[in-house]
């Protein structure tokens, strides 16, 4: 990659007490480009995210953005700047779905006017119906269009980056699909740069342009399904191997050309 | 329905705007200064056990205080304050009444207001905090735009417990001068008029249901993010303030206070000495119910203007003398060295209060006891029951030494139950007073003091320093000088012990005023 990376991490670590979290993990994601970071419990996949827009501090490494070390920028100025989505939304129960979302403008200081028409502009790109929920609170929403209303916050502030935890993985597998679907369609046409946590291999493959392993704070592998294929390493084969037999035993139990 | 014709409703009715409005206004202050200083508490110490665990016990500590002790306790605590910061400043401030509620009460105030505090804030789901964080607020705005607002309904309820033991609390205030629904209780119980005692309670348990009641709508609308019930409840509690304050604020403030301790007699004198000043044209109120410490204190720092007190209790009290001197002589030295400290001493009233071993006639008349040398050898098998200062009194010392006295148990009393106590034979001797008409109501003898432990006790007239020169107000209290003899005071008392509709302090007064036509003169 002649350019230089939009997020970089070099050999960074984070011990917990005496767990070492993420240990010497060094990736570069390339601008625009769409990294699923694969694994299981307790593989330093949260804690690696949390590290880029400094909810987490690094004990040693670097960490830059947009070429920038992190360590020089204001943590808060920082993570304005960057699109964080939230396991299960992460909504403020106590505003309404347009304050949610208009709430790193606010931050930011915009006028009270163009933070209603992002708003609207923002429910639109998510697909949810203006009128029908943007004064709604939280509670009165269903998973899924919590979640859409999460990935609308997280696109308030026009960032290039974003960062996502498990986004979609407490939804039913419909919802999930068309959200996926959805985020995919605008990390392109927005030309973001987006990182997604995911503990499904399948979903990581279907959305992700490379995929990076964890395990036990380690990077296992990096690079795209096919590029994964080739690893040596029996974990990282171990983890394709499922979406495989599981597209094996659907192929097998649903005829083709059912109504399915 | 004799109860509910009882012309002492009305009676009561004519204090409650008074009465209610220092409630609420001493009550109200003392919520906010408590929430002033509990909420910045609860907030700087949510992330620190240590001093969270401090705090709470500190909160926990101040509540186990009996709420009457905690309210004496600043009175002195503030003059000494008061007396430093005028050596030091050359301001003093009145340590009497209002301050001292309004300090204990916020005191008071702060546990359940700290608690809930601290609870609303820690049981914040902590993905919401990281929310907050990661969508770009500053620690502050975290605080004030997600932490706070999320704590509220938690907050409320403790603000709403905090506001129901404050109001409650209150009534205690009165015996350090502060006016207070309380005055109905202390009156009432001391002059056993049980409609005022039954009319207090009443009165601030349904102050304290509204603002209960009215809290939890904010509290209830808080939780349930209903902007309509949180505007409600806090009109509703607008509206209470503003109908309870208005008619205390609109009434022009009297330029005199007369002084009243905590027992019948006092009342009636001191609703006399009011409309004796009224009648000369001079603008009185009581303040009654204080403390026998308080209240001379009171009225060196000017917080009254004048009180009936008794020579015997200055001596020894103020002047921690244990001579005993004859009873003019004593007045008369007692007036100098009270003059020395700008206090007048206007006069006698004429009769004599003075502590005294009171017995059943018949039992004294049965064991050949006419003298308290004589109850003595009977001591042993005795028990003996006193108000609640007599037996930390100087007198009760100097009794013990003089006669040798050692009962078998000593009881402290209500002073009204006291004569009945002993009728009944439920203790064998009282510590009673000389002036009381229950004496010869429950046909019980005072016992002879032929060594003089007991000093004399004649009602003396004492006017504050400030009013040393005052000539209109000491001619207007001139007619009732010796014009009160025992007999006269034991009827007086006799009547304020019923409890019927004349047995009132302002009716007795009007009774005694009257009998002994002081009215008129100082015209």
């Amino acid at each position: 990659m002649p350019s230089t990376p939009m997020i970089g991490y070099a050999h960074v670590a984070k011990t917990f007490g005496r767990v070492a979290a993420v240990d010497d993990v060094s990736l570069d994601i390339a601008e625009g480009e769409f990294l699923a970071v694969v694994g299981g419990s307790g593989s330093g996949k949260t804690t690696l995210l949390r590290l880029a827009n400094r909810l987490i501090e690094v004990d040693s490494g670097t960490i830059t953005v947009e070429g920038e070390d992190v360590s020089r920028i204001d943590p808060v100025a920082l993570r304005r700047r960057i699109g964080y989505v939230f396991q299960s939304g992460g909504l403020f129960p106590h505003l309404s779905v347009a304050d949610n979302i208009g709430i790193t403008p606010k931050l930011l200081g915009a006028p009270v006017g163009d933070i209603a028409a992002r708003v609207d502009e923002l429910l639109d790109l998510v697909r949810l119906d203006r009128s029908e929920h943007r004064d709604r609170l939280p509670a009165a929403l269903s998973g899924g269009q919590r979640q859409r209303v999460g990935v609308a916050r997280a696109l308030a502030a026009r960032p290039r980056i974003v960062l996502m935890d498990e986004p979609f993985g407490a939804l039913d597998p419909l919802t999930r699909d068309a959200l996926g679907d959805d985020y995919r369609e605008l990390h392109r046409k927005l030309g973001l740069t987006s990182v997604m946590i995911t503990h499904d291999m399948t979903e990581a493959i279907l959305l992700a342009d490379r995929i990076a392993v964890m395990r036990t704070g380690k990077l296992l592998a990096q690079g795209t399904p096919a590029q994964l294929a080739a690893s040596s390493d029996a974990y990282v084969l171990e983890l394709l191997r499922t979406p495989r037999r599981q597209v094996e035993r659907l192929n097998e139990r649903l005829p083709l050309g059912g109504a399915a | 329905m004799s109860l509910l014709s009882d012309p002492r409703w009305g009676e009561a009715l004519s204090h409650l705007p008074d009465y209610l409005g220092n409630h609420v206004r001493v009550s109200l202050a003392a919520l906010a200064l408590g929430l002033i200083i509990s909420l910045p508490l609860a907030i700087l110490c949510r992330n620190r056990p240590v001093a969270r665990s401090v705090l709470l016990a500190f909160a926990s500590i101040v509540q186990t205080v009996p709420g009457l002790a905690l309210l004496a306790l600043f009175y002195p605590l503030l003059l000494l304050a008061a007396s430093v910061t005028l050596s030091w400043f050359g301001v003093s401030f009145s340590a009497f009444g209002f301050l001292p509620a309004m300090l204990a009460l916020a005191l008071y105030s702060m546990l359940p207001v700290l608690r809930n505090g601290i609870t609303g804030l820690n049981g914040i789901d902590p993905a919401l905090i990281e929310a907050a964080q990661g969508v770009g607020m500053t620690e502050r705005q975290s605080l004030t735009m997600v932490e706070l607002p999320l704590a509220l309904p938690v907050m409320m309820a403790g603000i709403r417990t905090a506001a129901v033991w404050v109001i409650g609390t209150a009534t205690l205030s009165t015996p350090i001068g502060q006016t207070s629904l309380g005055n109905y209780i202390f009156a009432g119980l001391q002059t056993q008029n049980w409609v005022f005692v039954l009319f207090g309670c009443l009165a601030s348990a349904v102050l304290a249901l509204l603002v209960d009641q009215l809290l939890g709508l904010i509290e209830t609308g808080l939780r349930q993010r209903s902007r309509a019930r949180t505007a409600i409840g806090g009109l509703g509690i607008a509206a209470l303030v503003a109908a309870t304050l208005v008619p205390s604020l609109a009434r022009t403030s009297a330029s005199y206070v007369v002084g009243a301790k905590t027992f019948a007699e006092q009342y009636v004198l001191s609703s006399l000495i009011r409309d004796r000043m009224q009648e000369a044209g001079l603008s009185a109120t009581a303040r009654s119910g204080l403390g026998s410490s308080v209240i001379f204190e009171a009225l060196k720092a000017g917080d009254i203007d004048l009180y009936v007190d008794y020579s015997g209790t200055l001596w020894a009290n103020q002047l921690h003398r244990t001579d005993i001197k004859p009873r003019a002589e004593l007045v008369a030295e007692l007036k100098t060295t009270l003059a020395k400290e700008k206090i007048t001493l206007l006069g006698e009233l004429g009769f004599e209060n003075a502590y005294a071993l009171v017995m059943p006639r018949k039992r004294a008349e049965a064991l050949g006891i006419r003298t308290i040398a004589d109850l003595a050898a009977h001591t042993s098998t005795m028990s003996i029951a006193g108000d609640y200062e007599f037996f930390s009194r100087p007198e009760w010392a100097a009794l013990q030494k003089a006669y040798g006295l050692a009962f078998r148990a000593q009881r402290q009393m209500q002073p009204d139950f006291m004569y009945a106590a002993v009728a009944s034979n439920e203790v064998d001797v009282i510590a009673g007073y000389t002036s009381d008409g229950l004496i010869a109501k429950y046909d019980l003898v005072a016992l002879e003091d032929p060594r003089n432990a007991i000093p004399p006790y004649d009602a003396i007239l004492l006017l504050a320093p400030k009013r040393a020169d005052d000539e209109r107000l000491q001619a207007a209290l001139k007619p009732l000088l010796g014009k009160i003899d025992i007999a006269t005071m034991r009827e007086a008392n006799l009547r304020a012990s019923g409890n019927d509709a004349n047995s009132s302090p302002d009716a007795v007064a009007k009774w005694l005023r009257e009998r002994i036509g002081a009215g008129g003169a100082g015209k």
